[in-house]
């Protein structure tokens, strides 16, 4: 059994995230755990055999054979919209994986942790974050999340109820009531405010859609930080 | 055996003998990076090859545009599924490139700004398969898309692509490169599926 062969999962529970966002709990016997921030390939057959595969992070991290994914619904996409709309607990699903040793944090590394999520983009993120708890970690870790509005918000609960790790929100359309900053989005000045500065030597992990990544990256480099040591993930298009 | 997935029926579909199994077709153009889009004058660009008996073979920007430009229409293919049909790219053929070089290697390693690499048979780059482009459909390459100059490889998956390339260097044997170090095909022929190591 590796990684390239295809395991069935049940689905245990699936967990609005977001107005158009799901999480999905697996159960996967065979499952032999995952890194943080690696993905896995989900496959979906058609009653006539037509299979499409699609790439999704986990949320999950480390041994055991469940498995959390979370997938954001694109409105033209082809397996995004089953599995938000249409899976259920006790349906199968195949996947193989994990895949990526790239966009990996693993608790043995020693440099502080920057974090910077756009939408969606904190699934590999809370992984990774979920790992720094897991092993009691000490090295320091921040994130910086950019989201639409309160309710975009992936793993609400869960990151507010997190205090290992320092957490900042921005909101780009519409803040709480009585939020400090006025909606607006993840400037230059607002990286160099809110996150750890380059002369740390933070490893750095950028993940959401391509715009996003593409200016925020830009602006870690104009802020001094050593490109080598920002990672990304990227996806949509341009 | 495949399990079906109740309830799904997928989109509508018809043959696509130009698409690779298990890609999917898209109109837009996708961008996967490791790390940060670096911004790299044409002034400061050059495309150097070097080879094991120590001679390098370097161009800047003006000597690669005072050598032949052919026209590329070509499918590009990426690992991550995309596929992107009826592409245009002007670039320089490595035949060009390589007319003068003498090498007793069969294999190369390609560097680009930033440290990334990747590893190729030569002969995947000779005989019409391989270019180095500095247009995209009519315009000058984008930074994102690996400008000012990208290497183009396309009947393999595009990583193997190489953006902000900077040059090759001749390997005895077929030693992994950065993505193939890190979970990635050695080869990566999208039609025989060759997505993973």
């Amino acid at each position: 059994m590796s990684y390239r062969d295809w395991l069935v999962g049940t689905v245990v529970s699936t967990t609005q995230q977001t107005p158009n966002a799901k999480s999905i709990v697996l159960d996967v016997p065979g499952w032999h755990g995952s890194a943080a921030g690696q993905h896995v390939d989900v496959r979906l057959t058609a009653p006539d055999g037509y299979s499409a595969v699609r790439a999704y992070s986990l949320a999950s991290t480390g041994p055991g054979h469940q498995v959390e994914l979370a997938v954001d619904l694109i409105d033209d996409g082809e397996v995004s919209p089953y599995l938000v709309e249409e899976l259920r607990a006790g349906d199968q699903l195949e996947f193989r994986g994990p895949i990526g040793r790239w966009f990996v944090w693993k608790p043995e590394q020693t440099a502080p942790v920057q974090l910077i999520a756009g939408g969606s983009g904190v699934v590999p993120l809370l992984a990774m974050i979920r790992a720094h708890t897991a092993a009691a970690s000490t090295v320091p870790m921040r994130l910086l999340y950019s989201v639409r509005s309160p309710a975009d918000r992936f793993f609400a609960e869960e990151l507010a109820a997190t205090t290992n790790v320092d957490i900042t929100l921005v909101y780009t359309r519409e803040a709480p009531d009585g939020w400090p900053a006025a909606p607006g989005r993840v400037t230059r000045d607002v990286i160099a405010a809110a996150t750890t500065p380059a002369s740390e030597n933070p490893a750095v992990f950028v993940c959401g859609p391509t715009g996003f990544v593409e200016a925020v990256a830009t602006s870690l480099v104009e802020l001094g930080h050593d490109p080598v040591a920002v990672k990304t993930e990227r996806f949509g298009g341009s | 055996m495949a399990i079906f997935s109740r309830g799904f029926t997928g989109r509508p579909r018809e043959a696509q003998p130009d698409l690779p199994p298990g890609q999917f077709l898209t109109e837009d153009f996708p961008v996967l990076s490791a790390g940060p889009t670096p911004t790299i004058a044409q002034a400061d660009w050059s495309f150097t090859i070097k080879t094991e008996l120590g001679a390098t073979h370097s161009w800047s920007w003006d000597e690669l545009h005072a050598l032949p430009i052919e026209d590329v229409h070509t499918d590009i293919h990426c690992v991550t599924r995309w596929s992107k049909l009826a592409t245009n790219w002007r670039g320089v053929s490595l035949d060009t490139l390589f007319a003068g070089v003498e090498s007793s290697y069969d294999y190369v390693m390609v560097h680009a700004t930033g440290g990334y690499t990747t590893n190729l048979p030569l002969e995947d780059l000779l005989d019409g398969k391989a270019w180095i482009a500095t247009e995209f459909e009519g315009e000058p390459l984008e930074p994102d898309h690996g400008g000012p100059a990208r290497m183009i490889v396309p009947h393999l998956y595009f990583w193997k692509s190489t953006k902000w390339v900077r040059g090759i260097t001749m390997q005895r044997n077929d030693s992994p490169g950065f993505w193939e170090q890190n979970g990635y095909h050695t080869y990566g022929n999208p039609w025989r599926e060759e997505r993973y190591s």
